[in-house]
């Protein structure tokens, strides 16, 4: 995945992003797309270290070693900004108050299941903050590459690794397509430029029906 | 009332082999980093140990793990730390993992007198394994159980005397609710303060939770006065 198609996948999903939204954005792909929040767009970034309202650092700026985004990268505050213990962290989470969370993923499946923390044979790192994000927020986007590295499909008819979460996803985003879950299954909204509905059907294991509005991407 | 021991040796002094420890801290951020020194260096082995992280190869919980001074960590996300995985793979080391909103939760439960929560979180994976799961309202919950510890080791900006502590920043975390679930909070503080010179009202922990307030030695972080605002 080149850094050019990782970036085309920040930018759409930062589309998803709305005015007046309190966003969590997971590391990797997602959190790229706070960069590419539409002009116009005043959105409050959340992050379960215990900030809401943060952006990146100035360049000058060293940083502060009592403040920091979920991946523990230094960030800087943004006017409005407040700062809360893990307990309140998790309650809004998990209480349905963010309204979008963006996510990466290694598999999502017909029916919006979700695996995206552990891979077998991998060391395991932990579970962290993402079941109770994907079960917690109103929408959940998963923002990730149509292929594994091995070049084989992601959005299943059924998940292989371990879940996340149970139906939790509304959205996938990847280089070739915009794909949402629906009760019938999977429709596919939007596709890549110079990209056809055959080739993302190919790369895709799970069955697609394709929206009889169906857009091209813009980003 | 006056909870301060000067000394931080002093002030760990009764925690004995197989005492189970809850630790502060969110990735480098309020780790009671001077009570985990003296903890290493007064030795004591067997220990449970609560917290979110395991810190990293030489800061915070990691030291304790190269010491080789824990039996079992119940944490959210241990990142990258090598001495940590070592351990997990020759057996030295038992594991429990928990989603980090859950953790946070059970032990705000073991602190708050609940005997336990139903959460959405995790249901239908791993970590709700052998747990008792129930819907309501077309939804599905998993029964978390709470969690207590011996001693809570809590990392404060400011604290008093009296035990009342205020955080900074995202060094919050984890800090406040593990200070309401120990049989022993000890707090160590980046700042003593005279008794009534913090403003009851910005007040994040009350003294009631605390028994032992000792001034931290050594930061490993810089002191600067304001996080950076951005116009």
């Amino acid at each position: 995945m080149s850094k050019h198609q990782r970036e085309l996948i920040a930018r759409r999903a930062a589309w998803e992003i709305q005015n007046g939204f309190y966003v969590n954005l997971g590391p990797g792909i997602p959190a790229l797309a706070a960069r590419f929040v539409p002009e116009g767009v005043e959105a409050v970034l959340v992050s379960e270290s215990g900030v809401q309202g943060f952006g990146p650092l100035h360049h000058e700026h060293k940083g502060d070693r009592d403040l920091v985004d979920a991946a523990n990268e230094p960030v800087a505050l943004t006017p409005g900004a407040s700062l809360f213990s893990s307990v309140d962290a998790y309650a809004m989470i998990r209480g349905g108050h963010l309204d979008l969370c963006i996510v990466g993923g290694f598999q999502v499946d017909e029916r919006g299941n979700l695996a995206n923390w552990m891979l077998p044979g991998r060391m395991v790192h932990g579970i962290g903050g993402v079941m109770d994000l994907a079960c917690g927020a109103k929408r959940v986007v998963v923002a990730m590459e149509h292929r594994t590295p091995a070049k084989k499909p992601k959005i299943l008819r059924n998940c292989t690794l371990p879940l996340t979460g149970l139906g939790v996803v509304h959205r996938v985003i990847t280089e070739l397509a915009v794909i949402d879950v629906t009760p019938q299954g999977l429709v596919l909204r939007e596709v890549a430029a110079e990209v056809s509905v055959d080739e993302v059907c190919r790369e895709t294991e799970a069955g697609l029906r394709v929206d009889k509005d169906l857009k091209i991407i813009q980003v | 009332m006056n909870k301060v021991i000067p000394d931080l040796k002093q002030a760990i002094a009764d925690i004995q082999d197989g005492a189970t420890i809850m630790m502060g801290g969110f990735g480098p951020c309020g780790i009671p980093e001077n009570l985990i020194q003296a903890l290493c260096d007064q030795g004591t082995r067997q220990l449970t140990v609560i917290s979110n992280n395991a810190g990293t190869e030489d800061l915070g919980i990691g030291l304790l793990l190269r010491n080789h001074q824990v039996k079992k960590m119940i944490v959210s996300d241990v990142g990258q730390n090598r001495t940590f995985e070592e351990l997990v793979r020759h057996g030295k080391l038992q594991i429990e993992f928990c989603p980090q909103g859950t953790l946070a939760e059970r032990i705000r439960a073991g602190g708050a007198g609940l005997g336990g929560f139903y959460t959405p979180t995790g249901f239908g994976t791993i970590a709700a394994e052998n747990k008792e799961a129930r819907a309501w309202n077309g939804r599905h919950y998993v029964l978390e159980l709470p969690l207590r510890a011996h001693f809570a080791f809590i990392k404060a900006r400011k604290g008093d005397p009296f035990g009342n502590l205020m955080y900074r920043a995202t060094a919050r975390n984890f800090n406040p609710v593990m200070a309401t679930a120990a049989d022993v909070t000890i707090a160590e503080v980046e700042e003593l303060v005279e008794t009534g010179s913090l403003n009851p009202d910005e007040i994040h922990t009350p003294g009631i939770y605390v028994r032992r307030v000792v001034p931290g030695a050594h930061n490993a972080k810089p002191p600067r006065a304001e996080p950076e605002v951005r116009k």
